[in-house]
């Protein structure tokens, strides 16, 4: 009996604060399932666009309801990728990690009800044994150097995005994702669990450049779609004060760990 | 009120568009932005003039799908236009002549103008006077420019042996203009400066820096799609859906015109052989 590989079904979650969505976000979800369907094992079944909370205290960060409002008018013609308001409605910033637990159940949930409705349903005499889903976090290159940053993750925490969900990591360019790993023991571990694509075209679009052109009244048309643009405008959103918003403010995930006893490298 | 020393500006882009992409667009944006930036430019349109397709260029499709590509492209536009003038005709042209028959038609569309001016006779005697120094070298000021919009790449492909004829860069950069776009790796100051004619016009080449690269070729999103690989957000929704519906691009599309000479060098080539 010929055994024919499975594809593992897979969602993609992006966390980051999509201070606005860009083109170039959207991308990161084509180049990443164009990549997980050519290793043969994946299929992917869905993206998710997860706005971090106003909570995290990063300089220049609009209020989330906007944020959200933005990315679904961006997400409106994608047939496969959708935004998730849970991460931004949370009353305090939340670990990369327990966003990536949430999204992981519900994906387990749908699975074992579509599972059990496919045994109940009749005339089916071979049960559907399609394999576990997983859910891995889809980030561009410059999220895996902040592993690294001193008192932003904590050490578990990286060891379970890396080891039990694993990453899709989409670079620009460089061997500096390569290389983020390689200098990484825990990352370095669980390298069979870190994709990395490469993005040939050199796209500097940035939220960050997009915000300069736009306190700059220079035009953003063809970074961002014409309807974020629009929402932008009706809203004034992206002025000289809201760029100082939090100013001099603790990133959260940096105050939150703080709070905690550091785990020694003596450990 | 506008004052009376702001020079309306009409952009001309002449390329393959094949396709067209999101960083073409992008540099119509750029330079209108810096143009009017200036204090001294308005730009009033923006024009797409997709070479023909006796230009000859390897894996160049039928112009009516790349016009109709640009068409649908700019849809959403409310200043930049598809004109499909130079890629009906049946041999290719020099730019310079794409350039002096838009020209030809800004001034036109000029005098049978109903814009609601109050110095309309004014303005009518002055585009009669702009209209007859035409043929001069003389830089306008109140009549509408023109101004060839390109990259950086472009404007070192003059340097290129019998690409370019020397009168047709004197032309374009001498009586119209140029806006060039260029980013990191590219030195167009350099390029100019190293070139006599090029320097003698700089006043009419408007480099703009592009800080943000959005390297998105059209060489590249042909790439990805024979590798059947997304490009959605690279191009608008509208010319993804296009290029999928009619299945353009492909391993054969990309061998077009393979083992034939580029227009231009033929055209040039056999001039000085003769």
């Amino acid at each position: 009996m010929r055994m024919a590989i499975r594809r593992v079904p897979l969602v993609l979650l992006a966390c980051g604060s999509f201070n606005p969505i860009t083109n170039q976000h959207m991308r990161l979800f084509e180049l990443a399932r164009d990549h997980m369907h050519s290793t043969g094992l994946y299929q992917v079944v869905g993206g998710i666009v997860s706005p971090v909370s106003d909570g995290y205290g990063k300089q220049g960060l609009v209020e989330a309801k906007h944020r959200i409002a933005m990315a679904k008018l961006a997400l409106q013609s994608s047939n496969w990728v959708t935004v998730d308001k849970w991460e931004s409605q949370q009353p305090d910033w939340t670990e990369t990690v327990v966003t990536l637990r949430y999204h992981y159940d519900h994906v387990l949930k749908e699975y074992e009800q579509s599972r059990e409705k496919h045994n109940n349903s009749s005339g089916n005499s071979t049960p559907l044994s399609s394999p576990t889903p997983q859910l891995k976090l889809l980030c561009g290159a410059d999220f895996l150097n902040t592993f690294k940053v001193p008192g932003l993750w904590r050490d578990d925490h990286v060891e379970e995005v890396a080891g039990r969900f694993g990453l899709v990591c989409v670079s620009r360019g460089g061997l500096q994702p390569e290389r983020c790993v390689h200098e990484s023991d825990t990352l370095s571990r669980h390298r069979h669990n870190i994709y990395l694509v490469r993005e040939w075209v050199r796209n500097e679009t940035s939220a960050t450049e997009v915000r300069r052109a736009l306190r700059r009244g220079l035009s953003v048309k063809y970074l961002i779609p014409d309807a974020v643009i629009e929402y932008i405008q009706q809203h004034n959103l992206y002025t000289e004060d809201s760029e100082r918003r939090n100013e001099g403010m603790v990133l959260r995930p940096l105050s939150k760990q703080a709070q905690q006893p550091v785990k020694s490298l003596d450990d | 009120m506008e004052g009376q020393n702001i020079t309306r500006v009409v952009l001309l882009a002449c390329g393959s568009f094949n396709p067209i992409t999101n960083m073409h667009l992008r540099m119509f944006e750029l330079a209108r932005d810096h143009l009017e930036d200036t204090g001294q430019y308005r730009v009033v349109k923006g024009i797409i003039s997709a070479v023909g397709d006796s230009y000859k260029k390897k894996g160049l499709i039928e112009a009516c799908h790349r016009v109709e590509m640009a068409r649908l492209a700019t849809e959403k536009s409310d200043w930049i236009t598809v004109d499909s003038w130079e890629s009906s005709q049946s041999e290719w042209l020099e730019t310079a002549k794409v350039v002096r028959h838009h020209y030809e038609e800004l001034l036109a569309t000029q005098q049978n103008n109903d814009d609601v001016d109050t110095v309309k006779c004014a303005k009518k005697r002055r585009i009669q006077e702009d209209y007859i120094e035409s043929t001069s070298q003389y830089k306008r000021r109140d009549g509408p420019q023109l101004m060839l919009l390109c990259g950086a790449d472009v404007l070192e492909s003059f340097g290129i042996p019998n690409l370019w004829k020397q009168e047709d860069i004197a032309e374009i950069v001498g009586r119209h203009g140029l806006v060039c776009i260029s980013r990191c790796g590219n030195d167009p100051h350099k390029f100019i400066h190293q070139s006599d004619m090029l320097w003698k016009y700089r006043k009419n080449i408007h480099v703009v820096h592009e800080w943000v690269t959005n390297d998105i070729s059209a060489t590249h999103v042909r790439r990805a799609l024979r590798r059947g690989r997304s490009v959605r957000y690279l191009l608008p929704d509208s010319v993804v859906y296009y290029i999928q519906e009619h299945s353009l691009y492909s391993a054969e599309s990309e061998q077009k015109n393979a083992d034939v000479v580029l227009a231009p060098i033929e055209r040039y080539l056999g001039a000085s052989s003769s």
